[in-house]
């Protein structure tokens, strides 16, 4: 495991956010977190990509403990997140993004020639299909963004990913595209996390299933221990999806 | 990527980047007002003609560069114009008034400059104001000041005697003064405006400075998740934005020996529509330093070619103000083009 948590838990003044949540993930694994609207997904992300310090259990990462007060203390030790936004700038071409706040230099120059060869070769070596790395971001489609900022977190040196609901606002096919190159970094033998409210998009791509239903887990299964309708019920909530279907029965 | 690469760049490629280059509106601006002027004014394409109208180019075009700059950052100043007749003032009152060799006070206008250009840029990434109602408060502050100043120490409306000033002749001279070109005289300041213009292309493409002032103008909330220190950066803009109207500000005392106390006020619109007319995007994160450079000459060129035509100079404003609109719409539809999103 790349990445662990033990019972992990988070408050915030009275309201406890998360308890007791157990997970990990692996190199070259993807391990995807579902649950409905304030189940602790973002809260568990938050934890993970050092945003918020946890205050029960603990975080492992490599084997040993940490606790990151930053999102940059994480990167250093490889913990990237990609956010449901981006943090890209739509009139900069992809290069320019791709190199943001990181710009490789050259004397005093930023090595434009460089940065521009990187940004093709990585976004290629990907599988990413970029017409051209001048355009600006702002015209790629939703699914090509994703797929940049995903490459731009490999690149700069990512051993496990967190990506916070990359096909939520996604079409069927562009989600097809960025799963594709989730399933390529993880060939590359980087861990994934993927949070998700989808099972459709989790289970062909998953190797553990977490599921957090009000802050706290309904459990990690192994692929081999659960069948996509069983993740579809425990995600829906199986009963409350019973009660809904015979309240809008006709009467 | 070259062409055999990938099949799709072909096709669109060629124009839509033509036109999603900031300057070419002003480039084709900036032909259109050429032909009409000079085919109307032999005088107006004459190499005399050139001197004569890339002289108000020069001043006009150094503030349009670095104001291009602050804009392609996201911020607008509109107390550069008064800064050009504040900076003009401290160096024409020390030098005259408090015995300062001209250099002494050049150096004493910057520092106030600078000063003025970090106050702004400070309270603007301090209070998030919009930097639109901060420097209108700094424009009007610095024109009280040039006025109640000026009137305190001199009794008038204006300081004058920079000629007798020890240090005037070698400063006037690096500032002020003129080069035979093919038996032309072309003022210095166009060699001035030739190198701001230069530096400021080079440090907005060929930097890591030029990528943090397009981020914090595309997406600062974005640009600072990235690590990009948008405060300093912005701070920074402001400063050079000051800094250039010293320059501009002292070009003008040393060549007239006297400054106004109300000069100044007015032009920060015209560096700010020259910007525009070179690409720049009123909401930032897109233009060009080139391109605020050719606004400048548009201008250069309008603000001469209507004397030469005997036309009366009040024409000039609505030459300003049509030019205003073309570009902006021009600009609206780049704007448009580079965010669309194909999902």
């Amino acid at each position: 495991m790349i990445l662990q948590t033990r019972g992990i838990g988070k408050s915030f003044g009275s309201v406890v956010a998360l308890r007791d949540v157990s997970m990990g993930v692996a190199a070259g694994e993807v391990t995807c977190v579902l649950g409905d609207n304030g189940a602790g997904k973002s809260t568990l992300i938050k934890i993970l990509s050092g945003v918020h310090a946890h205050d029960a259990g603990a975080y492992l990462v490599d084997g040993a403990e940490v606790r990151f007060s930053s999102p940059r203390e994480a990167l250093d030790r490889g913990v990237a997140t990609v956010y449901q936004d981006l943090a890209m700038i739509p009139l900069m071409s992809v290069w320019r993004n791709f190199f943001l706040g990181s710009e490789p230099r050259r004397r005093l120059a930023f090595d434009v020639a460089r940065a521009r060869r990187v940004a093709r070769e990585e976004l290629r070596a990907m599988g990413i299909d970029i017409r051209d790395v001048d355009q600006p971001v702002g015209t790629l489609s939703g699914g090509e963004r994703q797929s940049v900022a995903i490459a731009r977190a490999v690149y700069f040196g990512a051993r496990v990913l967190i990506l916070d609901e990359p096909t939520s606002a996604l079409g069927v096919k562009q989600a097809g595209v960025v799963l594709r190159y989730i399933a390529r970094a993880r060939d590359r033998g980087l861990g994934v996390v993927l949070i998700t409210h989808n099972p459709h998009h989790a289970y062909p791509l998953g190797d553990r299933f977490l599921l957090l239903n009000r802050g706290t887990s309904l459990g990690e299964y192994g692929k081999s221990d659960i069948t996509k309708e069983e993740l579809t019920g425990l995600m829906a909530g199986g009963a409350e999806l019973d009660e809904l279907s015979h309240e809008l029965r006709r009467p | 990527m070259t062409a055999a690469a990938d099949e799709r760049v072909v096709r669109p490629g060629l124009a839509r980047r033509l036109l999603v280059r900031p300057e070419l509106g002003a480039v084709v601006g900036l032909v259109a007002v050429f032909a009409f002027f000079g085919a109307q004014s032999p005088v107006f394409r004459s190499p005399d003609g050139v001197a004569n109208w890339l002289d108000p180019a020069a001043t006009l075009g150094i503030m349009a560069v670095a104001v291009a700059l602050l804009m392609i950052g996201g911020e607008f100043d509109l107390s550069a114009g008064v800064l050009t007749g504040t900076s003009g003032l401290v160096v024409v009152t020390l030098s005259t008034r408090y015995g300062f060799d001209v250099w002494a006070a050049m150096a004493a206008g910057l520092v106030v400059a600078l000063a003025v250009g970090f106050a702004n840029g400070i309270v603007v990434t301090r209070t998030r104001l919009p930097s639109f109602v901060v420097t209108l408060g700094t424009f009007l502050m610095l024109q009280g000041i040039n006025l109640g100043a000026t009137k305190a120490i001199t009794g008038t409306v204006q300081v004058g005697g920079l000629r007798r000033a020890p240090g005037y002749e070698q400063a006037s001279a690096v500032l002020a003064g003129t080069v035979e070109i093919g038996g032309t005289s072309f003022r210095v300041a166009i060699l001035w405006w030739v190198l701001v213009t230069a530096a400021a292309t080079w440090v907005l493409m060929r930097t890591r400075a030029g990528n943090w002032i397009f981020a914090v103008g595309g997406d600062e909330r974005a640009a600072r998740a990235m690590g990009v220190p948008a405060a300093r950066v912005k701070i920074a803009l402001f400063m050079t934005t000051a800094a250039a109207a010293w320059l501009v500000g002292t070009t003008l005392a040393l060549r007239y020996t006297s400054v106004q106390a109300n000069v100044g006020i007015g032009q920060e619109f015209i560096y700010i529509v020259a910007a525009v007319i070179g690409g720049c995007l009123l909401t930032g994160g897109y233009g060009s330093a080139i391109g605020a450079s050719v606004g400048a000459v548009i201008f250069g060129m309008a603000d001469k070619g209507i004397v030469f035509l005997g036309w009366d100079a009040d024409w000039f404003k609505f030459f300003l103000g049509a030019m205003l609109l073309l570009a902006t719409l021009a600009n609206r539809l780049v704007r448009r083009y580079a965010e669309e999103v194909r999902r």
